[in-house]
């Protein structure tokens, strides 16, 4: 066994919107390679507190620290899928190539090596066959592999996975779980907000109950 | 048939009516490269509602006799695009209302200023004139014609130089922001390219009518095709081939130039809808 490394270090964190503060005084360690799961009722802080890990959010006070040499840019983030995103006209290379935008600067092309990691990304969630299909004809399973895919361009060690299944078919999201898995076992640390308990216990090696957390912070 | 040709190219004799055709030709290739990505991220209205504003400006410019209205125009107009477009989200008023209530209050002022302080013999000629650009685009200097070519310039080689972070802000301004895409900055960009395009299509088509430019090419185009890039060149193609068909119809028929042009508009809207209509039930 391994000697475990942290990755992500919170300390006295208090994330939120307006005037209400939805994560309290919360310390909790991500460590490298763990596959965790977040899980809790709506409205608990669970997006709220990934939202916060993404970089999207900053803190009302207490500290994110990032340990180990983890840079931003090696964050991949899935965010739930919006209502423009879902009959949007555009080709599935095009939406995982754009993943590689927050790292050029301003070249208006893309580099050789990043369209040969885009293919690559697109394999690992088994959507390269769909390269250059159109993203709003594919399936709601489709659309979030494809989504996985650009998240995974963008990340390098640390996935961030906003309800990946939600109101998927249960093939699907079976096809989902197991991409996520092999990447788990491929070394990528995996933080996932789901309402799936059972796959959640099953697959993943920690679980952190937001229910819990909002009650202590009272 | 040749009597037409004839007729065109005794027009085209004129330099009004080439400057009508190179400023048509490039508030239309500008603004529907823009009205692509406004139209997705839910912004259609934008349009109409700075158009409005513009109108309002223009107004005030005319009270303070201001000789070059474009100063005034111009700054007003980018400044209340950056309001509306980069507030966004933690605005107290929220998008759409936020729209209407300064565009329908611009135009309100702006017509109230022009009535009270009108030096001319024909207010309503005026206002219509505005609102409709039915003479504008034919009544253009030099000077115009050539503010309009630099402005389109920069709007162009602006969007052909951060398309891809145009794409990316558009699809998922979240992520874009998580991965370390300044979309702030990008925003504010938008607005602004968004705000000169509307102020240099005012001339073209009018107050009332700037929005149809924005849209109506966004729309077609996506109805047909299905990668952002080829919906954005197909848009840019309909706009100006549309402009094109409007300024030539208007110039031989004596038709209104602004809605000459949306009608062209219109009507390519209608054979891209039936194209995808067939299409749709083909597969």
């Amino acid at each position: 066994m391994n000697e475990t490394k942290t990755l992500i270090k919170c300390r006295q964190l208090t994330l939120g919107y307006g005037s209400k503060d939805l994560v309290r005084d919360l310390d909790y360690d991500v460590n490298v390679g763990d596959y965790l799961c977040i899980i809790g009722r709506n409205g608990s802080g669970k997006t709220t507190f990934l939202r916060g890990l993404s970089g999207l959010l900053s803190p009302r006070s207490g500290s994110i620290e990032f340990c180990d040499g983890l840079q931003r840019s090696e964050i991949g983030f899935l965010p739930q899928m919006t209502v423009v995103q879902k009959d949007f006209p555009a080709s599935v290379e095009e939406i995982v190539l754009s993943a590689f935008q927050g790292k050029h600067r301003l070249l208006p092309f893309y580099r050789r090596a990043q369209r040969d990691r885009a293919m690559e990304c697109m394999a690992l969630t088994r959507t390269e066959s769909l390269a250059k299909s159109c993203f709003r004809e594919l399936s709601g399973g489709q659309k979030q592999r494809v989504l996985l895919a650009r998240a995974l361009c963008a990340a390098e060690r640390l996935l961030l996975l906003d309800e990946p299944v939600t109101g998927l078919d249960p093939e699907s999201t079976e096809t989902m779980y197991r991409i996520i898995e092999d990447l788990h076992q491929k070394g990528m640390t995996v933080v996932m907000v789901t309402h799936d308990v059972d796959t959640a216990l099953d697959d993943a090696n920690r679980v952190m109950d937001f229910n819990d957390i909002s009650v202590k912070g009272k | 048939m040749p009597e037409l040709v004839e007729k065109l190219s005794f027009y085209l004799d004129f330099p009004f009516v080439r400057y009508a055709i190179v400023v048509g030709v490039l508030v239309s290739l500008c603004s529907s490269l823009l009205g692509v990505t406004l139209v997705l991220k839910r912004y259609s209205y934008i349009g109409d509602g700075l158009s409005h504003v513009a109108f309002g400006a223009l107004a005030i410019a005319a009270v303070l006799k201001v000789t070059n209205n474009m100063l005034l125009i111009l700054p007003v107009t980018v400044a209340v695009a950056v309001l509306l477009l980069c507030t966004g989200r933690n605005a107290r008023i929220k998008g759409d209302a936020a729209i209407a209530m300064v565009s329908v209050g611009a135009l309100a002022i702006g017509y109230l200023l022009m009535n009270i302080f009108s030096t001319s013999a024909n207010i309503s000629g005026d206002v219509c004139t505005t609102l409709f650009g039915s003479t504008s685009i034919l009544t253009l200097k030099i000077e115009e014609v050539y503010l309009c070519v630099v402005l389109s310039c920069v709007v162009l080689l602006t969007f052909v130089l951060f398309y891809h972070k145009i794409f990316a802000i558009t699809f998922d301004e979240n992520f874009a922001r998580a991965t370390g895409v300044n979309t702030t900055l990008f925003n504010l960009m938008i607005a602004v390219i968004v705000a000169v395009i509307i102020v240099l299509a005012m001339n073209l088509v009018g107050a009332l009518l700037v929005s149809a430019l924005v849209v109506f090419p966004a729309l077609s185009a996506m109805r047909v095709f299905k990668s952002f890039f080829s919906v954005t060149v197909a848009a840019a193609i309909i706009s100006v081939v549309c402009s094109l068909i409007g300024i030539v119809i208007a110039i031989l028929a004596g038709t209104p130039v602004g809605s000459t042009i949306v009608a062209a508009d219109i009507v390519a809207f209608c054979l891209f809808y039936g194209v995808s209509l067939f299409r749709g039930r083909g597969v």
